[in-house]
């Protein structure tokens, strides 16, 4: 990276949306370099010495709690992890005082993950630290969709590249997911194409507005693209009629050994975890050599890195 | 007896006069006035319309004095230009009996800022499950004539339909607040194209126009009288016109914040633009407004919902339904309605104060001003604007959505009862 290429993030990230082609290219770019550094056997780096990042978390997330928190460790950040479990609907204005408490306490960052979309929007309204949205009920998760694309672009672009070209299917629950919003967002930006496939029930009124395709084939979709994601399937769903069975769910839209077959050669197989084995993707599936799921955790942390160390660390240059 | 005097005001239909007040009535309506009034008031640049009255406010008492009294609520009300309010009976005890709906009456004399008349509840506790005290109420000294489970749905088919015959024996009309609650569960925004981006469960049209739907038939079936509460969607507006084109007696009210705001405000995700119905699309407003301008939607009524502090500053989905609009509503009329060229004054008058006064039966209210009417008169002047502020706003609440919008108008005097509520902008002192 060179100084006349320094490109501003953004103060918060909240969505994908608040991104440009540019800057997500940087975090991308930016991650390459930190993953570089991580595997030398000196992992820490001294970037974020004497700053406090605060992990509040009003979910159960411990993959993605883990995964920041590593993140920040190695920039030598101090860590804070503040879980508030429960109804946030019932606590009222729990998340406000929150955020004011957090702010007392000096935090220069807060990663936020909370079972309400728009709260980590919220939480930006009432503190002067960074906020970092880690998954924001239905709305989105744009770590999560950095790091997808990361893995994506490790197999099939290469670093300061885009997806220009690449097909990626996102399979499953679309409608309840924020990991599919943040993806949809993203890959459009890098220039992939997108298809949705999942049951019409599981697909947003006024997803026309997206720049994506729509199939509720999944065997017509699987030869044509480069990455399949597989999004988790929560099987309570069925009892609000979404589907009628998790079998038949599993049979119309699971990946499974056949599927896999349909595959081009080389296309990867993604999924965000925690994984439904058996429901949307078998088992076969899940730890076969095209699968990076296992990547995709290991990508989690440096993605991560770089999203706080450009967010909090400013302009010091990567690589230089 | 004061007796007050209104210089130089315009008529709806355009002349000018002075307006003399005395004894609670109007005692002329003249140029050159001769004086022998104790008070002169300039009328000067100003329009005068019948006092205006709101068909959906929520008083919030009893139960919920945390948020409006009848008091605060009455007295926003006048600084609105209303003359008369109907308390909505979602309060806590609901006015499902003759007790309540007579309280609230009450408290509203007491106070004096307006007319208070008194929304009954349809079913017991707004349950939906059996109907309330509807002719207890009617025969209270609150005369109760409005009859609307409003926050709730009555979505019962039956239930609906007995309620419509029910009513029919004291002329009394049932308001329907219309959401299918199966279609509408953790609903929290509109259903389209922000709601997919924002990851909001979806409120879709359907759920307002399909009890709508049923609701016109059901009328029709048993004749009795209709009114819907806060249409919202095109779709809304094109099944009432086609009603009205068969005489089916529906009439049908829209709010000022759905002729104004959509649904694209909630990408902020702050709550102050969340209520029920909610902010719907840009096709949605422009269907809205020619359907108030045409006559299809008769009024324009508030559903002004105040809410403290505390239940507006969470997380979206936590935050409670709902806007204030009395001390707005006139202005965003005139924005949305006149300054567009769509209504003029006389039809104002209409859709703000005669025609929810006809509807709701509430006598002394929403007549035109002439010699001997009484003196319910509301003096406002069009060429003034604000920005509004939430902090100004003198209800109790302050969940105004309009914030920081500029709004035309200026409501300069109102007279309720031939007394002034408020002179030169200011609220009367008591
Ligand atoms: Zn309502």
């Amino acid at each position: 990276m060179t100084p006349e290429k320094l490109i501003e993030l953004p103060r918060h990230l909240l969505s994908i949306g608040d991104l440009n082609h540019n800057q997500a290219l940087l975090i991308l770019d930016t991650a390459e370099e930190l993953a570089r550094i991580s595997d030398a056997p000196i992992k820490k780096l001294p970037t974020l010495r004497g700053r406090t990042i605060v992990n509040l978390f009003f979910e159960d997330s411990t993959r993605t709690r883990i995964s920041f928190e590593a993140a920040a460790k190695r920039l030598s950040a101090d860590v804070i992890n503040f879980s508030a479990k429960g109804s946030s609907v019932s606590k009222g204005e729990s998340l406000k005082d929150t955020a004011l408490t957090l702010q007392a306490m000096g935090a220069d960052a807060v990663v936020l993950r909370h079972p309400e979309s728009g709260a980590a929007n919220r939480l930006a309204g009432w503190t002067n630290g960074v906020v970092i949205n880690a998954g924001d009920g239905t709305h989105e998760h744009p770590t999560q969709a950095l790091l997808d694309a990361f893995t994506i672009r490790r197999h099939l672009g290469s670093v300061g590249s885009d997806l220009e070209g690449k097909h990626i299917a996102i399979v499953g629950d679309v409608l309840h997911s924020r990991v599919a919003r943040s993806n949809v967002l993203l890959l459009n930006l890098l220039g992939a194409k997108i298809t949705l496939v999942a049951p019409p029930t599981l697909i947003p009124v006024g997803v026309e507005s997206w720049p994506v395709n729509i199939s509720y084939n999944i065997d017509e979709v699987l030869p044509e693209v480069d990455a399949v994601m597989m999004l988790r399937v929560q099987s309570e769903r069925m009892k609000n009629s979404f589907f009628p069975s998790t079998r038949e769910y599993s049979r119309l839209f699971g990946l499974n050994l056949d599927r896999m077959n349909l595959l081009p050669k080389g296309a990867l197989i993604l999924h965000p975890g925690p994984m439904n084995r058996g429901l949307e993707i078998s088992a076969e599936c899940a730890d076969s050599v095209q699968s990076v799921i296992l990547e995709q955790v290991a990508n989690g942390v440096s993605v991560r890195m770089a999203v706080l160390y450009l967010l909090l660390g400013g302009n010091i240059g990567v690589g230089a | 007896m004061s007796t007050y005097l209104i210089k130089d005001v315009e008529l709806v239909n355009g002349e000018k006069v002075d307006i003399g007040i005395v004894d609670g009535f109007i005692s002329e309506l003249s140029k050159k006035t001769v004086n022998t009034y104790a008070n002169l008031l300039d009328g000067s640049g100003c329009v005068a319309l019948p006092g205006l009255v709101d068909l959906h406010t929520h008083l919030r008492e009893p139960g919920r004095e945390d948020a409006e009294t009848v008091l605060t609520g009455t007295r926003a009300a006048a600084r609105g230009g209303y003359t008369a309010v109907f308390a909505m009976a979602n309060t806590d005890p609901v006015a499902d009996t003759a007790g309540v709906v007579e309280q609230v009456v009450r408290l509203g004399k007491e106070a004096g800022w307006c007319e208070v008349f008194a929304v009954g509840a349809v079913t017991k506790d707004l349950a939906g499950e059996t109907l309330a005290e509807l002719g207890a109420m009617a025969h209270s000294a609150a005369q109760v004539r409005v009859f609307s489970d409003d926050g709730k749905c009555v979505s019962d088919s039956q239930m609906m339909r007995r309620a419509l015959e029910y009513v029919r024996q004291f002329d009394g009309v049932i308001a329907q607040h219309a959401q299918d609650p199966k279609l509408t569960v953790n609903a929290q925004m509109n259903e389209g194209v922000v709601s997919a981006k924002l990851g909001l469960s979806g409120w879709p049209a359907v759920a307002e126009e399909a009890v709508i739907a049923r609701d016109v038939l059901l009328a029709s079936h048993v004749k009795s009288r209709l009114h819907i509460c806060h249409v919202s969607t095109a779709g809304s507006v094109d099944i009432i016109r086609w009603a009205k084109s068969r005489g089916i007696d529906v009439t049908a009210e829209v709010t000022p914040h759905h002729l104004l705001l959509s649904d694209e405000l909630v990408e902020s995700y702050d709550p102050k633009f969340k209520v029920n119905p909610p902010l719907r699309s840009n096709e949605d407003i422009a269907a809205l407004r020619i359907g108030l301008a045409d006559g299809t939607i008769d009024i324009v009524a508030t559903d002004h919902a105040p809410h403290p502090a505390e239940d507006k500053e969470c997380e979206w989905a936590g935050a409670a339904n709902g806007m204030i609009g009395l001390e707005t509503a006139l202005s965003v009329v005139q924005k949305t309605m006149v300054d567009t060229g769509l209504l003029n004054w006389s039809q104002v008058a209409d859709r703000m104060s005669i025609t929810p006064a006809k509807i709701g039966r509430a006598t002394g209210q929403g007549i035109e001003l002439a010699i001997g009417a009484p003196a319910n008169i509301t003096i406002y002047d069009p060429n003034k604007s604000r920005v509004v502020v939430a902090e100004e706003q003198i209800s109790k609440s302050k969940n105004t959505p309009f914030t920081g919008i500029t709004l035309p108008g200026e409501v300069r005097h109102v007279f309720y009862k031939g007394k002034p509520t408020m002179i030169s902008t200011k609220m009367v002192t008591r």
